[in-house]
């Protein structure tokens, strides 16, 4: 079952390249002790993706990932660390029991999960995809998809409004 | 194999490291960053049937923008809940967040 015979074109190195960027930077993230370098190894991660997007002709996901992931939300996390406290970041050691359990359960997640997408057969795509990705991304967007993106943007202002009031300070309690 | 299964084995590996980020780490910014590494993964899963699978098609491009979205909602939402904790506890420790517990 497991033949890897790869046809070795200039996508799979592409592919290859980036995917082994995405995963450096992940595993960095997690092994890192520091708050910001964590955050900064997985915005790695996230240019990683966006490169792997072009790749996979999706260039108009490719730059709205840039835009929100490595744009926004990295930038809301590190907002988030600088404006709490990170003194016991040293003392992250002394559960060694959680973290072995939770690396074997991780692992036997990956197993089952590269095992069903070995034996998976998946069919050859017989059309390709339509050249103008951005053009048809957004007649898509409004025309098919046009409740869901109304929809979406109602999602957007009520985070929006909550996050403010979530996070502004309550002058009367104590 | 196929370039398809290429893309899904990638997007496993990320899957589980961030689930392992979410299940040891105890900064909640971290925690959050895991969630987010997690959904980009299953992002990657919807834009690499979108080219590769059965009826290649725009809509699973369309889906994962509409995850981006919810992801960015999810951040800023799980950042203010964070900061008003942090007012209330001044920590970020998510093992000390157990009020409903006690």
């Amino acid at each position: 079952m497991l033949n890897f015979n790869i046809d070795f074109t200039g996508e799979f190195f592409a592919f290859f390249l980036l995917a082994v960027c995405a995963i450096v930077g992940a595993v960095l993230a997690v092994n890192f002790t520091k708050v910001v370098h964590m955050a900064l190894s997985l915005a790695f991660t996230f240019v990683s993706l966006a490169g792997l997007y072009v790749v996979l002709q999706a260039e108009f996901v490719a730059f709205v990932q840039v835009l929100l992931y490595v744009g926004a939300v990295t930038i809301l996390m590190i907002f988030g660390i600088m404006m709490t406290k990170h003194q016991s970041e040293g003392q992250e050691r002394g559960r060694p029991l959680l973290e072995t359990l939770a690396a074997i359960g991780c692992l036997c997640l990956f197993g089952i999960l590269f095992y069903a997408i070995r034996s998976a057969g998946f069919a050859k795509p017989d059309v390709p995809l339509p050249d103008n990705n951005t053009l048809s991304i957004g007649k898509l967007l409004y025309s098919t998809y046009a409740i869901p993106f109304e929809l979406v943007s109602v999602l957007l202002t009520v985070a929006f409004i909550g996050a403010v009031a979530l996070a502004k300070r309550e002058e009367d309690q104590p | 194999m196929s370039m398809l299964a290429s893309y899904l084995t990638l997007a496993a590996v990320l899957f589980c490291i961030g689930l392992y980020g979410v299940l040891t780490k105890r900064n909640a910014i971290i925690v959050l960053l895991s969630i987010e590494l997690m959904l980009n993964a299953a992002n990657l899963n919807l834009v690499a049937f979108s080219k590769y699978g059965v009826v290649p098609s725009l809509t699973g491009q369309v889906f994962s923008l509409f995850a981006m979205t919810l992801a960015a909602a999810e951040a800023a939402v799980g950042v203010a809940v964070l900061i008003a904790l942090y007012r209330r506890r001044a920590t970020v420790n998510v093992d000390e967040f157990d009020e409903l517990r006690r």
